[in-house]
């Protein structure tokens, strides 16, 4: 589904990703995890060009390595951005609108699926995005990535800044939307996403340092000492 | 002052705020989705007016010059942004601004070099001149006509900003331009509308300036267009409800000033300064401008 091959990231001299190469394929759950400024979200960003790059990226079966982002995402590519990114400015409503801005015809009938997904937002309906508690972003930030009909999601680190339980509620709204879609998902939090994950990989800085099964990964020393805290 | 003087007062203030209230919806608008302050906007509504005068001179009706007018300035304004700004993107804001003082001398020359820097004088067809005398107010057709319009525009714009997904758009692309584009939206092109719409509504305002006073140069948009800005600022840079606010409000000033005290005549184009420099020291969001880092419109 998603090819990455010699991924780079630079931001003036300095080398934030360093020639990465991974793939996630249909109907799985891939993670990319690692520490804080490996280089998760630069890699998400060269995905979908939001960052200047060099390397190749493949998706469904097309060369996007140059593809402007919004041309990319319009492809069937979506990504749910690191801090959720909420209009604040805009209803939950409108936030949903942006999200189908190309999808016109099936916007009704999208919104009532994310209003079933997410009941909570249903209430909030013409409240502007800025006054939801964190999780309620990011579950409108997840909805309004569905709202593209996206054929892969991505999420960059969903569980960011949110309460324990909050964050518990957002994996099981990961897991279920696994069933659907294949997904890459960005975390800081190696063990709750190496659980639902099918595969992984672990960044080190801006490296592939290992990959392997997720099952695996939770088993391995390395990853153990360095991720999961022992 | 008594009534009769009140009221001419207030429709010649009305009238006035009007076009400086057309203009500051472009400054306000382009600042929302760029963050920056469009230096060659007032010039925009110059070349407005311009069109609309060779188009009439070329013999076409004046309502079809008015919209080869209009249609030209957003032209125009769509070009610069193409040409000068959008390689600017990722710069630093304030290449951009020296940018946009570029633009404006460039236009401004431009057309001195082209049409001479002598005033041309502008003739409207006589429904827009007619003068009436209503219990010994003065009333030119064109006071109501201007603010008229303006509150029609102003109830247009806002709809498109409220109800439309590209409207929407814009006013999402005020809160952060990555996410725009992560909702598979072409920002340039809605960057585009906002400079059509905004230019649009300048040469509506440069027009009617042209019929008020009636002639055009080269150099028009400079104070107009400074004052506009002062407009948009104190309405609250980035609020297009402000933006005609701030323009009424400096409207009806400049005329109410002058008419109680002539001696201060020759200050008239200073009170807009005046009050550009208490906002910006007592009240920089200005009367209903938001905290610009939440990009509201």
């Amino acid at each position: 589904m998603l090819k990455v091959r010699d991924l780079e990231v630079k931001y003036g001299v300095i080398l934030a990703v360093r020639g990465i190469n991974m793939h996630v394929e249909q109907g799985s759950l891939v993670t990319l995890i690692g520490a804080n400024g490996a280089g998760k979200t630069s890699t998400l960003n060269a995905i979908v060009n939001s960052v200047k790059k060099s390397g190749y990226v493949e998706f469904n079966g097309k060369d996007i390595s140059k593809t402007p982002t919004h041309k990319i995402i319009k492809s069937g590519l979506a990504l749910v951005p690191e801090g959720r990114k909420i209009f604040i400015n805009l209803t939950v409503d409108e936030n949903l609108r942006m999200g189908a801005f190309n999808n016109d015809e099936q916007f009704e009938t999208l919104r009532a699926h994310v209003y079933e997904k997410f009941p909570r937002l249903k209430q909030k309906i013409n409240q502007m995005g800025g006054t939801l508690s964190g999780g309620e972003q990011q579950m409108l930030a997840i909805g309004r990535a569905l709202m593209s009909q996206p054929k892969m999601l991505m999420l960059d680190e969903p569980s960011l800044g949110l309460a324990p339980k909050i964050i518990g509620e957002v994996f099981e709204i990961i897991t279920e939307l696994k069933k659907d879609i294949p997904i890459l998902l960005i975390e800081q939090n190696a063990f709750a996403a190496l659980k639902i994950a099918d595969y992984g990989y672990v960044l080190e800085n801006g490296s592939i340092d290992l990959e392997g099964k997720a099952s695996n990964l939770l088993g391995n020393d390395e990853v153990r000492a360095k991720y999961l805290g022992g | 002052m008594d009534m009769q003087i009140f009221l001419q007062q207030l429709v010649n203030g009305a009238s006035l705020g009007s076009m400086y209230a057309l203009i500051a919806i472009g400054y306000t608008m382009v600042y929302g989705v760029l963050r920056l302050i469009n230096f060659a906007h007032g010039d925009i509504m110059m070349v407005g007016a311009y069109f609309t005068f060779f188009a009439k001179a070329a013999g076409l009706p004046f309502e079809v010059a008015v919209l080869i007018g209009i249609i030209g300035a957003a032209i125009v304004g769509i070009l610069t942004d193409k040409i000068a700004y959008k390689p600017l993107r990722d710069a630093p804001k304030i290449s951009l601004l020296i940018t946009a003082i570029g633009i404006s001398f460039f236009l401004e020359n431009l057309f001195t070099v082209l049409f001479g820097s002598t005033p041309k004088a502008f003739s409207a067809p006589e429904y827009l001149t007619k003068i009436f005398h209503i219990h010994g107010i003065y009333l030119p057709i064109s006071v109501i006509i201007i603010p008229t319009v303006t509150l029609l525009i102003l109830a247009v714009v806002l709809w498109i900003l409220y109800k439309t997904k590209y409207g929407m758009a814009i006013r999402a692309l005020a809160f952060d331009i990555q996410t725009v584009k992560l909702m598979g939206i072409d920002a340039d092109r809605i960057i585009m509308i906002v400079f059509a719409i905004g230019s649009a509504l300048a040469a509506i305002g440069g027009i009617f300036y042209a019929i008020s006073y009636p002639s055009i140069d080269p150099l028009m948009g400079i104070i107009v267009g400074l004052k506009a800005f002062a407009a948009a600022v104190l309405g609250g840079i980035g609020s297009v409800g402000g933006a005609v606010v701030g323009g009424f409000i400096l409207g009806f000033t400049e005329i109410f000033v002058v008419a109680m005290f002539p001696e201060l005549g020759g200050y008239k184009d200073a009170f807009a300064f005046f009050f550009l420099i208490l906002v910006l020291l007592f009240k920089p969001t200005g009367i209903m401008g938001q905290d610009l880092e939440r990009g509201r419109f």
